[in-house]
């Protein structure tokens, strides 16, 4: 089983981020789930969203403190939250930053792989809007391969109908641009 | 076979009610509402379910007009939680007692104060006594499942009673999951017309809910007592009459690696898959642990629970609700009222956890399987306990 | 219909005791609950009706003449049909007995 720890502020589509990695999963005929923290949602106040994937039927119904991934998906967050908390040693953090890995790993002692993409940049020239949860996927989905890329593609189409083209490009771009660091 | 989806569990119950092709949908549409509702509004106003949505004023208002559509002879679906439960607490007797086949999903929810809007059982299990039938389900696809069938017990000539379908508040109605989605020609297949035995008809006048006299009231909480006991039997038809057309078998109370388990673990609702994981883990530790969950909780199947734990050593009872000053929670009091009689009397220790949405983890289970081995070494432990809480249970009071 | 027995077993309740007797509260015979109970002077009375249509009980009917009848098996002297009529033709008397 794979768990999966979304960090981003009310409004910017954690929740949606893991909904479309989990039905990707399910469309794949995987088990998942996915779920908010369960708090008021207040736009712009810092949430989480968790995300399970798993070959056998899930059964656990906890939230998500020892996740083996972890997604940042606005920068600020990383000031409030100590995102690494319960991070799995071979984990993968993927943040949305401008900043390079040398240079978050030193302001905030991030540990393990570590995948940077600016999204913020991404989303506001695909999609016209900072609005990250898609872009962040396409970082997410290069540094693990937790998912099928077309089957996410997918969903994100099913989600978006209409305005879906900027959210694939987005997916897209992240996915070609994001930097691993080992 | 219905299509697999990655739903969110709310919406998955609101597709299986509009499966049911239900008739009247009343419901309070704010907090403490859910999706349930929210996502049958928007089937009905696209005219994807030829039912009528009254939206009112209060729960106590959407049970009202339950009672009165389920009066006229029409299929009626409600949702609520916490709160919006306990605001309809009077109305449910009058629908239970009326024999008005309402059905009624709730989303568990902690009562305030202080307000908390999550997970735990304060709300149905102060409506333990309304005289519905209520059954909880474990998983988004129990749920969606139990909707169906909910309306089937509900209807049968030889029930005639409203039925709450319990699932979890956010722990299941805010997850997505894999989902199989009822097939509307499949459910029309299943849960035929209602018929109603009798209803408001100005061509045959009768009255609903008239003054009960002292000389009548006993017979008529009898009459009440006999229908819900007698559920059973039909009840377990439906569970295997859906398990034959859909493939998935209910029953009233479910086990997990209970041969040879000398501690088992007592559970309701959706904690109990964490509770199968960590009966996993237990086991390929060594202990002998298995799981006994509830599922149907009105009418009790004491006598399924009792051939459950044949064997068993000890119980450990994890309750998601407790009476302040009384005897503990209520599902270990029920457990040890029904087994005060039996030889040999196993020891039940009382686990009071995940109150207003704390997470119930391995921790807690180990906790409570700490206690009942306690117990089974002859120490002295606490009668229940708030297994969770800071500073102790039995501290200073 | 028959007229449902007062005490029956529990058995023979009606589904959810609902009364299947329509008009089954005639059987209640709410006239003796009266402390006072009202006289027409004919005299003065001019057969409107008006007393007939207000009566909550609906226990006064208009006869062949013309003339009001307070049905006194039902009639609980509420004093609506004197407090309505408007040619003042009703007076409550007070019950001896």
């Amino acid at each position: 089983m794979v768990e999966i720890r979304f960090h981003g502020r009310g409004g910017q589509g954690a929740v949606t981020s893991a909904e479309l990695l989990a039905q990707a999963a399910i469309a794949q005929d995987r088990y998942a789930q996915a779920f908010p923290s369960f708090g008021p949602e207040r736009r712009g106040a810092p949430v989480v969203a968790f995300a399970r994937i798993d070959n056998k039927p899930i059964r656990v119904r906890t939230v998500v403190s020892k996740p083996d991934n972890v997604i940042v998906l606005d920068p600020s967050i990383l000031r409030i939250v100590n995102t690494s908390l319960g991070l799995a040693e071979s984990g993968v953090q993927v943040v949305n930053s401008s900043k390079n890995a040398a240079t978050l790993r030193k302001e905030f002692d991030l540990k393990g792989k570590l995948v940077t993409v600016n999204a913020n940049r991404i989303a506001a020239e695909e999609i016209g809007r900072v609005i990250t949860n898609t872009t962040m996927l396409g970082a997410l989905v290069k540094a693990t391969g937790l998912v099928d890329v077309d089957l996410l593609v997918e969903q994100i189409q099913n989600r978006f109908g209409r305005i879906a083209g900027g959210n694939i490009k987005a997916f897209k771009r992240a996915f070609d641009e994001c930097v691993i660091d080992e | 076979m219905g299509e697999r989806k990655g739903v969110e569990v709310s919406i998955a119950i609101a597709e299986a009610a509009a499966a049911c092709d239900v008739d009247c949908i009343a419901a309070y549409p704010i907090t403490p509402q859910t999706h349930v509702v929210e996502h049958l509004s928007e089937i009905v106003a696209e005219g994807e379910l030829d039912a009528e949505f009254i939206p009112v004023e209060s729960e106590h208002a959407a049970m009202s007009a339950c009672c009165g559509t389920a009066a006229a002879g029409a299929r009626t679906f409600t949702a609520t939680a916490s709160q919006g439960l306990a605001l309809m607490h009077e109305v449910l007797f009058i629908a239970s007692s009326l024999r008005l086949p309402i059905v009624m999903v709730v989303a568990n929810r902690a009562l305030s104060a202080p307000i908390n809007i999550w997970n735990d059982h304060s709300d149905v299990m102060t409506e333990r006594d309304v005289g519905w039938v209520q059954i909880f389900a474990e998983n988004g696809q129990e749920a969606a499942d139990l909707v169906v069938q909910a309306h089937k017990i509900g209807e049968d000539k030889r029930v005639l009673l409203p039925v709450m379908v319990h699932f979890d508040g956010f722990i299941l109605s805010h997850v997505i999951e894999p989902i199989e989605m009822l097939d509307r020609d499949e459910v029309k297949k299943f849960l035929p017309d209602y018929e109603p035995q009798q209803r408001l008809d100005v061509d045959n006048p009768i009255t609903m809910g008239p003054v009960g006299m002292p000389t009548v009231y006993t017979e008529s909480k009898m009459a009440a007592e006999a229908a819900i006991r007698r559920s059973y039997g039909p009840i377990l038809e439906t569970f295997d009459e859906f398990g034959k057309q859909f493939g998935r078998q209910y029953k009233p109370v479910e086990t997990y690696k209970t041969e040879d388990a000398e501690v088992m673990l007592i559970t309701m609702g959706g904690i109990s898959e964490t509770a199968m994981s960590w009966v996993d883990e237990r086991r390929a530790a060594g202990e002998k642990v298995g799981l006994v969950r509830f599922r149907l909780w009105r009418p009790l199947p004491i006598e399924e629970f009792k051939k459950a734990i044949k064997g068993a050593k000890a119980l450990a009872v994890i309750d998601r609700h407790f009476s302040p000053g009384g005897p503990g929670g209520p599902v270990a009091q029920e457990i040890k009222y029904n087994l005060y009689e039996d030889e040999p009397r196993i020891p039940i220790v009382e686990c009071v956890a995940g109150l207003g949405g704390r997470d119930v983890d391995f921790n807690d289970f180990d906790k409570a399987l700490g206690k009942a081995k306690a117990v089974l070494n002859g120490e002295q432990v606490p009668p229940f306990e708030l297994i969770q809480v800071r500073g102790g249970h039995h501290g200073e009071i | 219909m028959t007229k449902q027995s007062e005490t029956p077993r529990w058995q023979e309740l009606a589904l959810g005791t609902a009364v299947t007797d329509p008009g089954s509260a005639r059987y209640n015979r709410t006239g003796d609950w009266r402390s006072s109970r009202p006289i027409w002077d004919f005299d003065k009375c001019v057969k409107c009706g008006v007393c007939s249509i207000f009566c909550p009980e609906g226990c006064i009917t208009m006869q062949a003449d013309g003339l009001p009848l307070a049905d006194m098996e039902y009639c609980k002297g509420c004093s609506i049909c004197m407090v309505e009529c408007w040619t003042g033709c009703i007076e409550m008397e007070e019950e001896k007995e």
